[in-house]
């Protein structure tokens, strides 16, 4: 790797401030073209914020940005744009019934009044060759995958010229493999000249491909480190200052394959509906203090599985049965009710209300608890109570109660939603991602938690991409493939490569069948 | 707490100059208008000086505006409550005609009612036909089968033609020669009148309805569940909120208030079903709800410079000869003027 002298991009005392925190506390950094830099720290740290900052969303209080050593003005993401600065946001903004290449038509700034589709498709072709950035031009959106749809949002950054890339928690949904093609990506980009960003969680990740590393720490830059040079104890020590405790690891033995399961399908199967797919004969029993880990490429009938156990679904055929009684037909009121909490793969989308506050959010998980007077009032400090206890419990820290939801970073978030599901002691989880987003140590404490939860006597179904996640704290292992569950196992009777050949389909031995 | 109170501050800085923009634009409409006035030959401050002295300027005039306003609140609120969940409710004019229809029947058909049983009864009549009416809609919204907006929209022509067809028809007052329209209302039938004016109980209703709906939104478990679905209905669907019983719901409250405002008029304006009834009071409803978010202040506001219009609008035409139809332009400025004082702003409240 060349790093030229003069660094592309420069932050130079950057500070921003928000009614109750300090997010950037005058930030000083060097962004030089040819690296791909890291960002890490923990929740709430003001990473995204320093980006939304670069990228015209949000103005600096105080301090100035510099792009080849000019000082520049950066009021909008047009005018970020202008300077040649890209962002990939973790929601990605395509239009799903477009095509690749009208997305990235859309974007372009020197649109031409007429389309010509072809002379698009052969820039798309170009470089998507140069940068092994392939997807087919044709192709309506929403048929890509989560990995297939971020190529497209790095394509049309490259197409639109821009020399400065951000990538904020990029890797966050994308499946094993996937990361692996993104970081190729990423490298062949490095190559050329170009300057990468990369704020992510992953210590693994980073210490495989970033060059250099950043570390931000309750609004500051805690330091800047040759990727070479560190290891996952300077960075974890630098983020957090102290040590993070080890990842709880699963119980030597199975439990015994007895009692009652809280949770238990007989084949049941369900319509597809849209772009979901159907579940076929689905057969899952889970038991109280039994984690079930989901193994599976996004995609093969997980979103659906959880639904199904929620009633947002209904069987087409087969049974559900709920702390042993039919509940095949109950609502999701009467599911939620009968202590089920449920952890969903994208809390924004799916469990969280950005506009109302902490507490209005806590409440919604359970609204009957805190209703009073037959629903005229609800009973708020009896909310704070319960969300603080919960919050305690995994060790998060305590935000505001009265802001709405939707200013909290990424991942404060994500802890919110698992200190709200977890606050009533649930005795059915259905945990999607349940660590996506968080930091490292916030992910540590949400497992214990898991557990701690398994040993009182919840059931839990773990469903995650993460292999490693699903071996170290699973009681039983199931894999999913196109809405069937293919193989169940008990985690040392298999191991990650068979699961891995289970999951996408390559083989089908090799495991006792469900 | 600082730093909060200094945001405060700044909000409020930040309202006065809205208000000072408002108050600019507004004037700048009515210069416009004036102008309009002057190209019909009119003297442009003599003719608002009679709409002041008509409207703001007596208690009359006064008593009149709020006249107006009973059934556009209530209509507003046809409109406000089920939008809180993003359901488009274009029907209050349909709402309003049947809750006439049905408190029309209550009223001729059981005349020797007194009055303290009557009132309840034709003002449940108006709720429950105007809210029947609008839960078509819901119910055929809830099933996935059509769009609330274009439903609710179709059906005011239907309920429209409903009240004709009585009306010309098996209803027709055998006194009235020629006219369609209904028998009188019995006296218990007619909402008292307040204060020695033309203001009537719906006047009650209306603030009762007001203050219900602020109450219930941001009080209670419902409002809520309401506001939650509005953010996000997915989660809310997740979170075990049953999205198809909110959808019915509202639509039944919201037509119920419209099917209100349709009794009072019946009742206290005309004293019997015409197919005259409204002059597109449920479409002013929606224009209201829509430009002022739902708000119920501003409800209250728009309703009160919507009647001041209007109201100026038939002085015009009586003591001026000016077409009432010139009273549009100016409504329609004025509209521009709030409509561009509120871009941009979404969500919330
Ligand atoms: N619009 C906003 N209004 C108020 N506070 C905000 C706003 N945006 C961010 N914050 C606050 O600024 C702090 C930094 O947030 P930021 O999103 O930059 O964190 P982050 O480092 O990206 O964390 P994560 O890893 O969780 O994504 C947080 O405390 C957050 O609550
Ligand atoms: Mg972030």
């Amino acid at each position: 790797m060349k790093i030229n002298p003069a660094p592309l991009l420069s932050f130079r005392g950057i500070t921003k401030s928000f009614p109750a925190v300090l997010a950037n506390d005058h930030i000083d950094l060097d962004i030089y073209g040819g690296e791909i830099h890291a960002l890490l720290g923990e929740n709430g740290a003001g990473k995204s914020t320093l980006m939304k900052i670069l990228y015209g969303f949000y103005q600096a209080d105080g301090g100035s940005i510099l792009v080849n050593g000019q000082p520049v003005q950066i009021r909008s993401p047009h005018d970020a744009r202008g300077q040649r600065i890209g962002m990939v946001f973790q929601d990605f903004i395509l239009i799903p019934a477009l095509t690749v290449a009208e997305n990235i038509a859309l974007f372009l700034s020197d649109l031409p009044f007429i389309l010509d589709n072809d002379a698009i498709v052969s820039r798309i072709e170009n470089i998507s060759e140069r940068y092994s950035l392939q997807v087919k031009p044709e192709a309506p959106v929403w048929q890509l995958s989560v990995g297939e749809r971020q190529k497209v949002e790095l394509l049309k950054l490259l197409l639109a010229d821009a020399r400065i890339l951000i990538l904020d928690e990029p890797t966050r949904s994308l499946a094993p493999h996937e990361v692996i093609g993104l970081f190729q990506v990423l490298a062949n980009l490095r190559r050329d000249g170009y300057a990468v960003v990369v704020i992510t969680h992953k210590m693994k990740e980073v210490l495989e491909c970033a060059d250099r590393i950043t570390v931000m720490r309750r609004g500051k830059i805690a330091s800047t480190l040759l990727g070479a040079e560190a290891t996952e104890n300077t960075l974890v020590s630098l983020m957090f200052g102290k040590a993070v405790a080890e990842s709880p690891q699963r119980r030597g033995e199975s439990p015994p394959e007895e009692g009652i399961p809280f949770l238990e399908l007989k084949g049941v199967s369900t319509q597809p509906e849209g772009t979901g797919i159907g579940l076929k004969e689905i057969n899952l029993t889970v038991r109280p203090g039994e984690i079930v880990g989901v193994a599976g490429v996004s995609g093969n009938g997980q979103r659906e599985l959880g639904d199904v156990v929620l009633s947002i679904e209904k069987c087409a055929r087969g049974t559900k049965y709920l702390g042993g009684q039919d509940a095949t037909r109950w609502s999701v009121a009467q599911v939620r009710n009968s202590g089920t909490a449920f952890i969903p793969e994208d809390p924004l989308g799916m469990a969280a209300f950005p506009w109302l506050s902490v507490q209005e959010n806590m409440a919604m998980s359970d609204v009957s608890r805190y209703a009073r007077h037959g629903g005229l009032s609800m009973d708020w400090e009896a909310v704070r109570t319960d969300l603080q206890a919960s919050l305690k419990r995994l060790g998060f820290q305590i935000p505001p109660f009265y802001v709405p939801l939707g200013i909290l970073s990424g991942g404060n978030i994500q802890r919110m939603i698992l200190a709200r599901e977890m606050a009533h002691n649930p005795r059915l989880i259905i945990a999607f991602y349940p660590t996506r987003g968080l930091d490292v140590q916030s992910a540590v404490a949400a497992r214990e938690v898991l557990l701690a939860s398994r040993d009182a006597g919840a059931a839990i179904l773990l469903i995650s991409e993460d292999l490693e996640e699903l071996f170290s704290l699973s009681d039983r292992l199931a894999v999913m493939l196109r809405g069937e569950i293919v193989a169940t196992s008990a985690p040392r009777d298999i191991t990650v490569q068979e699961i891995g050949y289970l999951m996408t389909g390559s083989k089908g031995e090799g495991a006792e069948r469900g | 707490m600082d730093k909060t109170k200094g945001l405060m501050e700044i909000l409020r800085h930040k309202r006065v100059a809205a208000v000072i923009r408002f108050g600019g634009l507004f004037g700048l409409a009515l210069a416009v208008f004036a102008m309009v006035l002057l190209v019909f030959g009119q003297n442009p401050f003599r003719a608002y000086a009679d709409i002041f002295r008509a409207t703001l300027g007596s208690s009359h005039g006064f008593s009149e505006v709020l006249v107006k306003m009973i059934p556009l609140v209530l209509t507003a609120l046809a409109v406000a409550i089920p939008s809180r969940i993003w359901l488009i409710n274009v029907g209050g004019e349909g709402q309003l005609f049947i809750g006439a229809l049905f408190a029309t029947w209550g009223a001729v058909n059981f005349t020797h009612l007194p009055a303290w049983l009557m009132l309840p009864w034709i003002c449940f009549l108006g709720f429950l036909g105007g809210g029947l009416w609008a839960s078509i809609s819901g119910f055929m919204r809830a099933k996935g089968w059509a769009s609330e907006t274009i439903s609710t929209l179709l059906m005011n022509y239907v309920a429209i033609l409903l009240v004709s067809f009585f009306v010309f028809g098996p209803w027709k007052d055998p006194e009235s020669a020629n006219y369609p329209q209904s028998a009188p209302f019995p006296d218990a039938a007619i909402l008292p009148s307040l204060l020695d004016s033309r203001i009537h109980l719906g006047a009650l209703i209306a603030i009762a309805g007001l203050l219900l709906f602020y109450f219930v939104m941001t009080r209670t478990r419902w409002g809520l569940e309401m506001r939650a679905m509005g953010i996000n209905q997915e989660a809310a669907r997740r979170n075990g909120v049953s999205t198809n019983r909110y959808i019915l719901l509202l639509m039944f409250i919201g037509g119920g208030m419209a099917g209100l405002a349709g009794m009072g008029e019946v009742s206290a304006i005309h004293g019997q079903l015409r197919p005259s009834l409204s002059p597109g009071l449920g479409y002013m409803g929606f224009l209201i709800s829509w430009i002022t978010m739902g708000s119920p202040l501003g409800i209250v506001a728009a309703a009160f410079l919507i009647s001041i219009i209007t109201a100026g609008g038939d002085i015009l035409q009586m003591t001026h000869r000016i077409p009432a139809a010139a009273i549009h332009i100016l409504m329609a400025l004025v509209l521009f003027v709030v409509l561009a004082r509120s871009t941009g702003k979404k969500g919330g409240k």
